[in-house]
């Protein structure tokens, strides 16, 4: 089956005026199939929000496309097209919703008018007929009294619900593809939880894939088909998210992990990755990640690890994994190195933990 | 309209009481109230035995300065035109702590204890990151030796992984300066972490508190319960029963008379009175709840 979006060695450059041009993602593949989520994960500064919008074509002004990324979605390769025939994608068959709701809809226009706005602008329809399929959308992402809601200001809504109102502007145009960038981030908890739910639903419901965008791996788990983690615009680990939760193979995946505050176990200190993620122009030689990385051996410091198989469609960029018998980490203390667990559980007894259990292990140092 | 009504709770030296509630539940107003930022229509606020209201303004002043807060984005609390230094100082030199020759040396030891290196003092708020803006508000906080901080969603803005940066840093710094907490927050797994005890506020109000242990543990409010319910479990492989709430909250203009809670209530033993009467804290379990129909062991079926 080919996929519904095939991206191949993403690379995205910001010129400047004077010195050479920044590379901010740097060489990024990935598939997506039609009704899959794949969940693309990472701190803040590691490219995943521009790798987001490379895809409709939204890049920021000065942010180029380098000549060998390919962007095919359905077998159109979306780099090589021009601003008027991407416009047939945007917003059509690929849509996106950000993080904020409240700046990315306009204060002074009635949320009807804005849905309706947008369906017009796919669909040839006559104004009632849009104001119908308004609140049908509305009616659909789960607004309460959408015929009374239609008429609503943003400024009158809650959070959680001009969330929903982006949601439906973003299905207008029936999309096959939505890149939600952080959508629960500004959001209660509680909220949160319905909103993860709305978008698994319409997964369902439409077929329609999803790429989720988050800092929070947390919320991934039960979300996602897939994750990719992202560091300083390179891959470091893809899998699916049952391999990845039980068996994370990169150090900074562990380390990612290990920060989430959990409602069981301890409380107290969490472990923490240390330090934050280099500017794209200050990214160190050799593995990026290998100044705040617990575990870094020679090669780490002076070649790029290549992103490899370490299971089945379990991807992962680390040199530690191929480190010689009596090759010891010189990592940066012991103070990283608390950030990952202390006993490392072989797979084959892991499963069978996981059996006797019903479920997997939580990978958390205890 | 009333905003919060009827919060009473209390703060031992060292201890860390958290706030915990959606937008709109009114924490941050209590957080405000309490360092008399805001003033309350009713009420007493007393800090170290005395109450805040009877105070003149230079006592007012002299309180104030065991008592700090640090905000949830700390960039719009930084004023961007003054160098780190500078803002740090700012407490120090308005409640002369040290000599003005020694302030240099006060700062810099203050950005190191935060974990940031004593040369930032002379850049600027926007060559900084989140987290490290978070520190820099924290260094400020801690610049006048306070017993008492009110930490208005500290890490809500920040990543995951520098979240537990900020956190730990808090965590220390509780046990070297015996720092007490009010810890305003959203997300009841970070809670988790750093709480002693814990109030959960809905519509302006108290509907549970108690034990860190028993609220998170054995919550018996059904709001309580929802939101535990509603955190995310990091583990694809865990079937987690989810009670996701209906609609958002009521206006507070417009309050349900009975309980705040009846519009969204789940309790399956939920009646006429929810409507009606207006709940009061009781003793259930080990903490106090403010339902009709709570009972002990009403949380261990949700989680």
């Amino acid at each position: 089956m080919t996929p519904l979006l095939e991206v191949t060695d993403l690379r995205i450059t910001f010129r400047r005026d004077s010195g050479p041009p920044i590379v901010a993602v740097d060489g990024v593949s990935f598939t997506v199939s039609a009704g899959e989520v794949v969940a693309l994960v990472g701190e803040s500064g590691c490219g995943k929000t521009l790798t987001g919008l490379a895809l409709p074509g939204l890049l920021p002004p000065g942010a180029e496309l380098d000549a060998t990324t390919h962007i095919r979605f359905n077998g159109t390769d979306l780099a090589g097209l021009s601003e008027d025939a991407l416009r047939g994608y945007r917003g059509r068959r690929i849509a996106m919703i950000f993080q904020d709701p409240l700046t990315s809809l306009n204060p002074v226009m009635r949320v009807g008018t804005q849905i309706a706005e947008a369906i017009r602008a796919h669909q040839q329809v006559s104004r009632g007929e849009a104001r119908q399929r308004a609140i049908a959308l509305l009616g659909e992402v789960g607004i309460a009294d959408p015929e009374e809601r239609v008429d609503s200001y943003p400024h009158q809504l809650s959070g959680g619900m001009r969330q929903r109102v982006m949601i439906a502007i973003a299905l207008a145009g029936e999309p096959e593809l939505l890149v939600a960038d952080e959508p629960t981030t500004a959001l209660d908890v509680t909220v949160q939880a319905q909103i993860l739910e709305l978008l698994d639903r319409l997964r369902v419901s439409r077929r329609m894939a999803v790429l989720l965008i988050t800092h929070d791996l947390g919320i991934v788990a039960g979300r996602a088909d897939r994750v990719i983690v992202m560091y300083a615009g390179r891959i470091a680990e893809t899998a699916t998210t049952v391999a990845l939760f039980a068996t994370p193979a990169h150090p900074y995946t562990r380390g990612l992990f290990a920060s989430i505050p959990r409602i069981e176990g301890s409380s107290g200190r969490l472990p923490s990755i240390p330090g934050t993620v280099p500017r794209p122009d200050q990214w160190p030689i050799g593995c990026r990640f290998h100044p705040r990385c617990p575990v870094v051996i020679a090669n780490c410091r002076e070649v790029q690890p290549p992103l490899e198989a370490v299971a089945t469609s379990h991807l992962a960029a680390c040199w530690w994994r191929r480190r010689r018998p009596g090759e010891h980490a010189t990592g940066p203390g012991r103070r990283a190195r608390q950030a990952l667990p202390r006993r490392r559980i072989p797979q084959r007894q892991c499963a069978r933990r996981a059996r006797r259990r019903g479920c997997l292990l939580r990978h958390r140092s205890r | 309209m009333r905003a919060v009504e009827d919060v009473s709770f209390a703060i031992a030296a060292g201890e860390t009481l958290a706030l915990v509630g959606e937008s709109g539940s009114g924490k941050s107003t209590v957080g405000r109230a309490v360092l008399r930022l805001e003033e309350p229509t009713a009420g007493r606020v007393r800090f170290e035995g005395t109450d805040l209201a009877t105070l003149t303004p230079r006592a007012l002043r002299e309180a104030r300065r065991r008592m700090q807060i640090v905000f949830q984005d700390p960039f719009a609390s930084l004023n961007p035109r003054r160098t780190i230094g500078a803002s740090v100082a700012e407490g120090l030199e308005i409640h002369g702590i040290v000599p003005r020759e020694e302030i240099g040396d006060r700062v810099s030891h203050l950005l190191e204890e935060v974990g940031l290196d004593a040369s930032f003092a002379s850049r600027y708020p926007h060559e900084f990151s989140g987290g490290q803006r978070q520190r820099i508000g924290i260094a400020r906080a801690l610049a006048v030796a306070p017993t008492f901080i009110v930490c208005d969603e500290p890490v809500s803005a920040l990543d995951v992984s520098v979240q537990a940066q900020v956190l730990n840093l808090l965590l220390d710094l509780r046990t070297q300066r015996g720092l007490a907490y009010l810890f305003i927050a959203h997300d009841l797994a970070l809670v988790h972490q750093i709480a002693d005890r814990v109030a959960v506020m809905y519509l302006g109000t108290i509907v549970e508190i108690g034990p860190a242990r028993a609220v998170i543990g054995a919550p018996s409010h059904p709001y309580t319960r929802a939101l535990v319910s509603a955190v995310p479990e990091p583990d694809p492989t865990k079937a987690k029963t989810r009670i996701v709430l209906e609609g958002d909250p009521p206006s507070p203009s417009a309050l349900p008379i009975g309980c705040p809670f009846v519009t969204r209530c789940f309790h399956p033993a939920k009646d006429a009175r929810c409507s009606t009467e207006r709940p009061h804290l009781r003793p259930v379990g080990d903490q106090q709840v403010a339902c009709h129909c709570a009972a002990p062991g009403d949380g261990a079926a949700s989680t």
